[in-house]
């Protein structure tokens, strides 16, 4: 696979191929949209049919070749893999840099796996507009990949608000009764956010301007570069920290998501769950603390921080105990498991790093497939509350096994991958924050309570309303579409150990950058006195 | 070449494109004259109009290609004005364009309306040249006497005659307050030159010299009526709602942009030496702007309304590059101003498009539902209210514009960082009622019985679609523009050596 690749210089074109790939798909879905419905004996159904068989084409082509990045990426190299870096405006010193580290690696493939997956969930519940859709679902996908891979903060920056006004469309136009307030909710909390980092990423750029008095946008060079004093480090720091945090969801900033997630058409609820809440914590990862050491590790900051990762951890586990719509609780339910995403980051051991990436890549896959479920529930009965059901497991087995296992996935037993990343997050935090780790390892027990006692209420108790008789089983689509789902549930679940494997050097690098930044200001402060 | 602006001949050379674009508009305006009103004849004068107007463009980019600089004198020869001059006249392009289609509809036959814009184009292209306060006085009024009769245009409708008094009392009593503004500058300098003024201030220690800085606050005031900046906005929106919508895409874009250039200019090369005395009152009325603009524009119901006020918020975004107070905020206010007129253009496009006869269709709910019957104008609209939003690749070259006037706030010695913040901040406020439109185009249904709108008018498909085109390409690759501003900053005239023998 390797001389393969390196044969057809796979790494020189692979990146820029993603990101052109979904919006040439979507030029292509709306050429189809304006030509189709024009040719004769074209159908709406068939016109229909055509454009979701090819932007699942799309998608599908699209995973196969981002696969290549698990073998030629190298993740224990230092440099940036399938490094690409020419011009762009050079009035602003933005480039067009794109690379990646194992990190990233592992989102990119998360995204390309999950897509074609969201396309076939959402293959009979969209109707209306659907070349509209199909675009906006390619558009977006640009965007998620781009700020994976961005190296240049400009470029970082747009397309961080690239995917912002597909996903507010895809809220608004397809999604449910309150879909025009959770869109604008949704809209207006990532935008004050993001409008804070851009004056942030504007100064860093300002602040490393050459002779010429040009900005410099390139991540490498402020990453290498950068002197600030602490004051001004701790305000940059404030404003990435808005705009990631109200990403993540980080309590309080989290209001946005339970509206958003639960308007959201079943494909906008699973790529905001599983994919965009992921930005997020990435976005700690690759910008605020490499750049801001000091600040991110200044003690009241850090302890604000995992403070409000845990009472996110434990108030998202209570809350969504008590909600009566399963969306809603599965929405919550992020909230949680975000929060020991965050509890891991700023944990800042290699082991505590590492499980914080298993949580992002196993909430995922579980709480993308939870979505999913949710999804078809509602085809079927179009009621989201979990009082509707109960004992469907006797007219639907299949979809009630699935569900089980998805549930026990999430809920983090040993053998899923649920259990692999909460376990290393304990673990590995215990060493460093020991009272906040206790806190956060009862929402374990939480977690094992919402969801056991929400399956319990769906498909077992008795078959009591007459409505739920007669509700039919998954079909080979859904079926399909949620085995390889469970496939990686099991495999993460297992053998997390290629993952460990990929991700151990980016894991290290980060923590040994920020300790070293804090060291070195630390001896700065030293000599100065 | 070095233009000796003390010779007349030589003046008249530098004054080319401007004598051109008059010249053109007396003849057209003999032709309108020529025959008894109608539509057909309106829609030849502006056609004509058209013509003239490109005519005087390809002038103007001509001479910004040519390397042309210009001694001391009552006009500048440089790149600030040319690009100026651009963007004014591809405002009058987009007007003439809209207002053949719109006077056709709403039967205004005359065809002076169409040389009328011409006009008040040279008083534009006279302000963005003016080096000197009373030739700013007369780009001023020429500009704002034909705009006044425009506001008015249409004898029958009540509120366009509400609009154009209104927009006359104001614009006269503004007047009065630049006149009198220049009258204590002058007695307190001895000068109208704006150069000779910028050299006499620390020549003579006039820093402090109570009569200048009266007359630099009454100039100030004057210039804050012209542009609409909060607390001298409120005839805008009344004048912007009653106004023809030609008229109105015209004020905002243009005749804005025109006092904002001259503004710039005033401030930079006259008072640059005193930012201590007017840099706090521009801080504050560019706050003001920015949080009363944003936050009234969000109970607006009339979409010619709530432009308006869109319009209002952007002069406090470009106050920003006035406080910069340097010519790099020159450049950003260029570069910005391009794109906000591109962005305020389509916007008018769709809005002549989706209105009925008689001015009706006007109200944001009458959008309700448009991206179903009329899905190209409803994402043209969509990318223009991005594009006002400052929001990247949907709203292509809004994002940088705003990216640029950060960057000169940043840079400025002045600490505008504060104000930048507040820009940002209150850009978020205005997603609240740029996007309401988005969110009603697209995601309401069509009310029952709405009848779809009338088919575009060619002219009218031809400016959104450059229009939207544009702001959509340069959002992706804006760099040769912002080159071009850079290299356009005001620059001082040069000393005569060579071309003046001793």
């Amino acid at each position: 696979m390797d001389a393969f690749l390196s044969a057809i210089r796979y790494n020189d074109w692979i990146l820029p191929v993603l990101l052109v790939l979904p919006v040439a798909g979507a030029a292509g879905v709306l050429l189809h949209g304006w030509l189709a419905p024009r040719s004769e004996g074209n159908t709406p159904e068939r016109v229909a049919s055509q454009v979701k068989v090819m932007t699942l084409a799309y998608f599908i082509v699209e995973f196969v070749l981002s696969a290549g990045l698990w073998w030629s990426v190298d993740p224990n190299s230092a440099a940036w893999q399938a490094y690409v870096n020419v011009p762009w405006i050079p009035f602003w010193g933005a480039r067009l840099t794109l690379g990646v580290d194992g990190i990233a690696m592992m989102l990119i493939l998360l995204t390309t796996f999950l897509m074609p997956l969201v396309v076939l969930g959402g293959w009979t519940s969209v109707r209306e507009k659907l070349h509209s859709y199909c675009a906006l679902l390619l558009v977006l996908t640009t965007g998620m990949l781009g700020v994976f891979m961005s190296l240049d903060l400009l470029l970082f920056f747009v397309m961080w608000e690239l995917m912002l006004v597909p996903m507010y469309l895809i809220i608004g136009v397809w999604g449910g009764q309150r879909r025009l307030y959770a869109s604008l909710k949704f809209f207006l909390y990532t935008m004050l956010g993001s409008m804070l980092m851009l004056v942030a990423i504007l100064y860093l750029a300002m602040t490393n301007s050459d002779t010429t008095g040009r900005p410099n946008f390139s991540y490498d060079y402020i990453l290498s570069g950068s002197t600030m004093s602490p004051t001004v480090a701790l305000w940059l720091f404030g404003a990435f920290f808005v705009a990631f945090a109200v990403k993540v969801p980080m309590w309080p900033f989290h209001t946005w998501l339970p509206d958003a997630h639960v308007e959201a058409p079943t494909a906008g609820s699973v790529i905001l769950a599983a994919i965009m809440l992921k930005m997020g914590t990435f976005g700690f990862i690759r910008f605020a603390l490499p750049l801001f050491p000091t600040a991110a590790m200044n003690e009241t900051v850090r302890t604000i921080i995992l403070t409000l990762a845990v009472i996110g951890i434990v108030y998202g586990a209570l809350v969504a105990m008590v909600q009566p719509d399963f969306k809603k609780l599965v929405a919550y339910s992020s909230v949680s498991h975000l929060g020991f995403v965050m509890l891991g980051v700023f944990a800042l051991t290699e082991q505590s790093v590492q499980g914080a990436l298993i949580v992002n890549l196993s909430h995922g896959i579980s709480t993308g497939a939870l979505f999913l479920l949710v999804g078809m529930m509602y085809e079927r009965r179009h009621s989201r509350l979990i009082e509707d059901y109960g004992g469907i497991a006797k007219v639907m087995p299949v979809f009630a096994v699935i569900l089980s296992i998805v549930s026990m996935s999430s809920i983090g037993v040993p053998g899923t991958n649920g259990f692999v990343g909460e376990f290393l997050v304990l673990v590995g935090s215990f060493r460093t924050q020991p009272f906040f780790t206790i806190i956060a390892s009862t929402a374990v027990i939480f977690a094992a309570v919402y969801l056991l006692w929400a399956l319990q209420r769906i498909i077992y108790n008795p078959l009591s309303k007459p409505e739920n008789r007669h509700l039919p089983d998954l079909n080979w689509r859904e079926i399909g579409l949620l085995v390889p789902l469970i496939f990686a549930i099991f495999w993460i679940g297992v053998y997390p150990a290629p993952i460990l494997e990929k991700t151990k050097a980016a894991a290290t690098r980060l923590v040994e950058r920020v300790e070293r930044g804090t060291a070195n200001a630390a001896a700065g402060l030293g000599s100065g006195r | 070449m070095t233009f000796d602006l003390s010779l007349p001949s030589q003046l008249l050379q530098a004054l080319t494109p401007e004598l051109v674009l008059i010249g053109g508009a007396m003849v057209l305006m003999l032709f309108a004259a020529w025959r008894p009103e109608s539509d057909a004849q309106q829609r030849r004068v502006g056609i004509a109009g058209i013509g003239v107007l490109l005519l005087t463009l390809a002038l103007v980019i001509w001479f910004s290609l040519r390397d042309l600089h210009s001694g001391p004198g009552v006009i500048a020869v440089d790149g600030f004005r040319w690009v100026a001059d651009v963007i004014f006249l591809l405002v009058a392009l987009g007007t003439v364009a809209l207002a053949i289609e719109y006077n056709g509809r709403e039967a205004i036959w005359s065809g002076e309306s169409h040389v009328l814009i011409l006009f008040a184009t040279s008083g534009m292209m006279i302000l963005a040249a003016a080096r000197d306060l009373m030739i700013v006085f007369l780009g001023i009024e020429l500009m704002s006497i034909s705009v006044y009769v425009l506001a008015g245009l249409n004898r029958r409708s009540v509120r366009a005659a509400e609009a154009a008094i209104k927009y006359f009392l104001l614009g006269a009593f503004a007047t009065g307050f630049l006149l009198y503004g220049i009258a204590l500058v002058y007695g307190a300098t001895g000068s109208t030159s704006l150069p000779e003024i910028g050299r006499r201030i620390p020549e003579y220690v006039l820093y402090r010299q109570p009569m200048l800085l009266i007359g630099v606050g009454l100039l100030l005031v004057g210039f804050g009526f012209k542009v609409a900046v909060v607390p001298f906005h409120m005839w805008a929106p009344d004048v912007y709602e009653g106004a023809p919508t030609p008229t109105t895409a015209f004020m905002i874009a243009g005749v804005k942009a025109a006092a904002f250039a001259t503004f710039l200019r005033v401030w930079i090369e006259a008072f640059g030496s005193i930012g201590f005395a007017w840099y706090v009152p521009i801080w504050w009325l560019a706050a003001f702007t920015m949080i009363v603009g944003n936050v009234v524009a969000l109970a607006q119901r009339n979409i010619k309304r709530m432009l308006g006020y869109s319009s209002i918020v952007h002069s406090g975004y470009l106050l920003i590059a006035v406080a910069a107070g340097t010519r790099f905020g020159a450049s950003a206010f260029l570069f910005y101003l391009f794109a906000y007129t591109l962005a305020t253009f389509g916007a008018f496009a769709v809005v002549s498009a989706v209105a009925e006869p008689g001015e009706r269709n006007l109200a944001i709910t009458d959008y309700e539902g448009l991206w179903r019957v009329r899905p190209f104008l409803a994402v043209g609209m969509a990318v223009c209210m991005f594009a006002l939003l400052g929001f990247p690749v949907f709203g292509g070259i809004g994002f940088f514009a705003k990216l640029y006037l950060l960057q000169a706030a940043l840079a400025s010695q002045n600490d505008l960082m504060t104000l930048a913040v507040l820009l940002v901040l209150t850009s978020v406020v205005s997603a609240g009622y740029y996007l309401h439109v988005v969110r009603v185009m697209f995601m309401k249904p069509r009310p029952e019985g709405a009848a779809d709108p009338a088919p575009l008018g060619p002219i009218t498909r031809v400016v959104l679609a450059t229009t939207v085109a544009l702001i959509l390409v340069l959002g992706l690759l804006p760099g040769r523009l912002a080159k071009w501003t850079r290299d356009s900053r005001p620059t001082p005239p040069t000393a005569l050596g060579a071309t003046k023998a001793p």
